[in-house]
C-alpha cells in the first residue's frame, strides 16, 4: 500500500500574469509534519489555498492518498479529509464552543430543534482530544487566543481529516501555548494524521517538523528531512536572491538634526518599548515579517491607535497628544500599506486626490476660499516631480490609472504639504520594476532635500537598497539596528525571525 | 479585565435601574399607579409594541434593522378595515391583514438578499411606499371598526386578554426558535460577523430573508392588536412604532451592530418598560406635548447604553501580535 498521503505535481499559479508559483513539487507521507518555510510574498499561502479548495492551480496534478484530488471549494477539501486552520481564526465570540464546532452541522432531534445533549457530549469529546478542559457551554468570547486556536483545531477534527493545513498557529500564543499546541500535534501526528505547518518562526518548524520544504520566489529551493539544516541554512536558503542594479545610487548624508525622537513607545498587546531617533535627511528602514507590528507602529505613530506610554517628539515638539491632524499639520505624513483601501478616493480625480490634504495650505483666511490658480500651479509643479506620465489627463478618476501610478498620486499628495518625516508603509507593493526605480530615486532625492524619511517594507533587497539605517521589529519588539556598513540580509532575517519562544526552542534544539 | 466586566455588567443591568427609577417617581407621583389593576393594563397596552419589537429584535441580531414597521402595521390594518367594512368575517380579515405584513417583509427582504440594497435604505423606503400605500387604500380618512373588533380585544382566554396571550405566545415561540434551532444560532453567527458565517458555509441569504418576513409579519399583528385596542384606522396609524420598536429590542439588550440579544426577558421587558412611561405620563396628567420629548430621551439612552456597551466590547477584542 502507498502511504504517500499528498503529492503534488507541476503546479502553477499566476495572478495578473505575474508568476507565484512556478512547477512547484511537494510530497508527503502519513503521519508526517511538513515545514513550509520562506520570505513574504515566496508563494506559501497560494500554495496552501490551492491545497484547501480557495484557490484552483493553473496547470499540475494533486494526489491525496493515491487519488486524484480536484476541489473546486473549501467544502470539497473538507469532505476529502483536508483541513486548514487559517492564521485568522474564524470563531463566533457571540457563540459557545459547541455552538462554534457544530454551526453548519447541528445534531438535531426529531423535533428538528438543537440535540444540545448529543451535541455537548461530542463537543466535549472532541475538547478532550485538543487537550482543553472547558465546558462545550462556554462563550467563546470568554477564551484566551491559544484556547480559541485550540477550538479551531477541534471544529476541524470533527471531520476526522487526513491532513491539517496550519497557518502560522502561534503568532498570538504565549509560549505556555504553543507548548501545548505541540503537544496535541504531536498526538494527532502519531495517530496518522498528515501535517502541513507553515511558520516564520524557524525553531518551532525545527522542533515540530520531520521534513521541511523551502520556497522562494514561487519555488521549490529545497526539501528534505530537518535534521539536514541547520536554522542558518534555511534561512540563506530563503533569502538568497541575486541582487542587481534595481536601485539608484544614494547622494546625501543624514544631518545630526533629530527630526523625529521616539522614546519608550508601549502599547500593551501591541508594541513594546520602541525608541529610536530619525535625523534629518536620513531613511531609516523598519523590516519585520508581516505581524511584527510595524504597520501597527506607525498607525501609532501617525496618531491613529491609541498608545499607553512613550513620548514622540518631532522637530523638538512633543506630540504624543495631537490628533492625526494635529500632526500632519505640524508636517508628518503617511502612506498606508493599502492605497486602494485608505489611500485613495478611487472614484476621484487625479487632481482631486493630489489636492485633499494641502488644500488647507492653499485657503484663503478668513473664509477659507481656494487659491485655485496658486493650487493649481503646484499640482503641475508636483505632478512634474513624481514623474506622472504625461499621457494621464487630470480629471481621470485615479482607479483606472497603474498601481504605480496610483502610487505616486499618493505621494504627491503628502508631498504638497512639505512634510518633514515622511512615513511610507510598502511603498512599492504591487508596482511594477520601472516604477519602482523611480519612486526609489524619488525617495533619495526627498532626503537630499532635509526629509526624514521612515519606510516599512517586507522586501529585505529593498531596504538594504535605499536605507541608511535598518531597525528589525519581531513581537512589537525592535529587535536589532543596522547601520549602513553593517547591513546583511542573513543578520536581519534571523533578528526578524527572533521570537521569545523561538528563542526559547532554538536553545532546545541545540542541547 | 476585570474591571472591563464589572463596567459590561453594570451597563447591562442599567435598563433594570431605570426601571426602578420610573416606578419610584410615578408611584410616588400618583397612587393610582401602583394599583395591581394598573399593572394589567400596561401589560395589555404593551402588548402591541412587544410583537413589534420581537420581530424588531430577530432583525436587529442579523445586524440589519427594519424601518417600515410603522407603515406594515398601517397597511396591515388598513387592508384588514377595508375587508371588515366590506362585511368580510373578522378572522378572515385579520389574517389577510398578516398576510400583508408578511407580503411587505418579503419585498423588503428581497430587495436587501436579492438587489444588495442595505436594509436602512431598503426599509426607509418600504416606510414611505407603505405609508403611501395605506393612505390610497384609506382615500386619507379614519375609519372607524364595528364593536366586535374592539370586544375581539378585550375578549380574555383563561382570564388573561388576549393581546397579552398572542404577546406571551409569540415571545415564547421565536424566544425558543432564536435558541434551539440551527436557523437561530447560525442568525447569531451571521449578526457577528456575515464574513465569516459565509466562509464557514452558512447560508446566510435564506436565513437574511426569513427574519425581514418574521419582522413584516410581527409589524401586522402588532397592528391588528392595537387595532382591537382602538377600534379605528387613522392615517396617522403606526406612525413611528418602528422607533419604539427599536427602544424596546435595544432597552432590553439587543445590540444594534447585531448578534447579541434575546427576547425574554430582554425585548418583553424593554417593551413593557417603554410602555410603563408612557402610562405612567398618562396616569399623572403630564402635558400631552411632553410625551414625544420624554419617550425620546429614552430612545436616545437606549441606543447610548448600546454604544457604550459596544466600545466596552469592541475594546476588550481588539486584535493582538503578542502576547499581552
Amino acid at each position: 500500500m502507498n502511504s504517500t498521503l499528498l503529492e503534488m505535481t507541476g503546479i502553477r499559479k499566476s495572478f495578473y500574469g505575474v508568476d507565484v508559483l512556478k512547477d512547484v513539487e511537494l510530497r508527503m507521507q502519513a503521519g508526517q509534519t511538513l515545514g513550509l518555510v520562506g520570505e513574504n510574498g515566496a508563494g506559501k499561502s497560494t500554495l496552501m489555498n490551492i491545497i484547501g479548495g480557495n484557490l484552483r492551480a493553473d496547470a499540475g496534478q494533486m494526489q491525496l492518498a493515491g487519488e486524484l484530488y480536484v476541489p473546486h471549494t473549501p467544502r470539497d477539501a473538507q469532505r476529502a479529509g483536508v483541513a486548514f486552520i487559517h492564521q485568522e481564526l474564524n470563531l463566533f465570540a457571540n457563540l459557545s464552543i459547541a455552538e462554534n464546532i457544530f454551526l453548519t452541522s447541528f445534531p438535531r432531534t426529531k423535533l428538528r430543534n438543537i440535540d444540545y445533549n448529543d451535541m455537548h457530549q461530542r463537543a466535549d469529546a472532541l475538547l478532550e482530544q485538543v487537550g482543553l478542559r472547558l465546558s462545550p457551554r462556554l462563550l467563546v468570547e470568554n477564551l484566551s487566543a491559544g484556547e480559541r486556536q485550540l477550538v479551531e483545531i477541534a471544529k476541524a477534527l470533527r471531520l476526522a481529516p487526513r491532513l491539517m493545513i496550519l497557518d502560522e498557529p502561534t503568532t498570538s500564543l504565549t509560549s505556555r501555548e504553543t507548548a501545548k499546541l505541540f503537544e496535541l500535534l504531536v498526538s494527532l501526528q502519531s495517530n496518522g494524521m498528515g501535517l502541513l505547518y507553515i511558520s516564520h518562526a524557524l525553531g518551532d518548524v525545527k522542533r515540530l517538523c520531520d521534513e521541511v520544504l523551502v520556497l522562494r520566489d514561487g519555488a521549490v529551493v529545497g526539501q528534505g528531512p530537518m535534521c539536514d539544516f541547520e536554522p542558518n541554512q534555511l534561512v540563506s536558503m530563503m533569502v538568497g536572491r541575486e541582487s542587481s542594479d534595481q536601485f539608484p545610487p544614494r547622494h546625501n548624508h543624514p544631518s545630526k538634526v533629530k527630526q523625529l525622537d521616539v522614546q519608550h513607545v508601549t502599547q500593551p498587546g501591541v508594541v513594546r518599548d520602541i525608541s529610536f531617533v530619525l535625523n534629518g535627511g536620513e531613511v531609516l528602514g523598519i523590516s519585520g515579517l508581516m505581524g511584527s507590528g510595524r504597520t501597527e507602529l506607525a498607525r501609532i505613530l501617525f496618531g491613529l491607535d491609541p498608545m499607553k506610554s512613550g513620548h514622540i517628539t518631532m522637530c523638538g515638539e512633543p506630540i504624543e497628544r495631537l490628533p492625526t491632524a494635529g500632526r500632519i499639520a505640524r508636517g508628518m505624513a503617511m502612506l498606508t500599506e493599502s492605497r486602494r483601501e485608505d489611500g485613495l478616493c478611487m472614484q476621484a480625480s487625479i487632481a482631486e486626490n493630489m489636492s485633499l490634504v494641502a488644500e488647507p495650505k492653499y485657503a484663503r483666511p478668513p473664509w477659507g476660499l481656494l487659491r485655485k490658480a496658486a493650487l493649481t500651479s503646484a499640482l503641475h509643479a508636483m505632478r512634474n516631480a513624481v514623474k506622472l506620465s504625461a499621457s494621464t489627463e487630470w480629471h481621470r478618476p485615479v482607479q483606472t490609472l497603474s498601481g504605480g501610478n496610483q502610487q505616486k498620486v499618493v505621494l504627491a499628495k503628502w508631498l504638497l504639504n512639505q512634510p518633514k518625516v515622511l512615513i511610507l508603509d510598502e511603498p512599492t507593493r504591487g508596482i511594477d520594476v520601472g516604477a519602482k526605480f523611480e519612486i526609489y530615486a524619488l525617495i533619495d532625492r526627498l532626503a537630499s532635500d532635509g526629509q526624514s524619511i521612515l519606510i516599512i517594507s517586507s522586501e529585505i533587497e529593498e531596504l538594504l537598497g535605499i536605507c541608511d539605517r535598518i531597525l528589525v521589529m519581531s513581537q512589537g519588539e525592535i529587535k536589532d539596528e543596522l547601520a549602513r556598513n553593517e547591513f546583511d540580509q542573513s543578520r536581519i532575517m534571523l533578528a526578524a525571525l527572533q521570537a521569545d519562544h523561538v528563542a526559547a526552542s532554538l536553545r532546545d534544539a541545540d542541547q | 479585565m476585570t474591571r472591563k466586566q464589572l463596567l459590561l455588567g453594570l451597563l447591562n443591568q442599567a435598563p433594570l435601574a431605570l426601571f426602578a427609577v420610573v416606578f419610584a417617581i410615578f408611584g410616588s407621583l400618583s397612587n393610582k399607579f401602583l394599583d395591581p389593576q394598573n399593572f394589567i393594563n400596561i401589560l395589555t397596552q404593551s402588548s402591541s409594541l412587544a410583537v413589534a419589537a420581537i420581530g424588531m429584535t430577530v432583525v436587529l441580531l442579523t445586524a440589519g434593522v427594519d424601518l417600515s414597521v410603522g407603515s406594515v402595521m398601517f397597511v396591515a390594518v388598513a387592508v384588514t378595515g377595508k375587508l371588515i367594512a366590506g362585511g368580510q368575517p373578522l378572522w378572515l380579515s385579520m389574517l389577510a391583514g398578516c398576510m400583508v405584513g408578511v407580503v411587505a417583509g418579503g419585498v423588503n427582504a428581497l430587495v436587501i438578499t436579492r438587489l444588495r440594497v442595505i436594509a436602512f435604505i431598503a426599509t426607509l423606503a418600504m416606510l414611505f411606499v407603505g405609508r403611501g400605500f395605506g393612505l390610497w387604500l384609506t382615500n386619507t380618512r379614519a375609519m372607524n371598526m364595528p364593536d366586535e373588533v374592539t370586544q375581539f380585544g378585550a375578549a380574555r382566554w383563561l382570564g388573561i386578554p388576549i393581546p397579552v396571550v398572542v404577546m406571551l405566545v409569540l415571545a415564547i415561540l421565536v424566544h425558543w426558535a432564536l435558541r434551539n434551532t440551527a436557523w437561530g444560532r447560525q442568525l447569531y453567527a451571521i449578526g457577528q460577523d456575515v464574513d465569516g458565517a459565509k466562509k464557514a458555509g452558512v447560508r446566510v441569504a435564506p436565513i437574511i430573508f426569513s427574519a425581514y418576513v418574521l419582522c413584516g409579519g410581527c409589524a401586522a399583528v402588532s397592528g391588528l392588536i392595537a387595532l382591537t385596542q382602538t377600534g379605528a384606522v387613522s392615517p396617522s396609524f403606526g406612525q413611528q412604532k418602528e422607533f419604539a420598536a427599536i427602544a424596546a429590542a435595544v432597552l432590553g439588550g439587543t445590540s444594534l451592530f447585531g448578534g447579541r440579544g434575546h427576547i425574554l426577558p430582554g425585548t418583553l421587558f424593554g417593551a413593557i418598560l417603554f410602555q410603563t412611561v408612557e402610562n405612567g405620563l398618562v396616569i399623572v396628567n403630564a402635558d400631552p406635548y411632553l410625551y414625544p420629548l420624554i419617550l425620546s430621551g429614552i430612545i436616545f439612552l437606549s441606543v447610548l447604553l448600546d454604544t457604550t456597551r459596544q466600545r466596552v466590547v469592541g475594546r476588550a477584542a481588539r486584535r493582538t501580535i503578542r502576547a499581552v
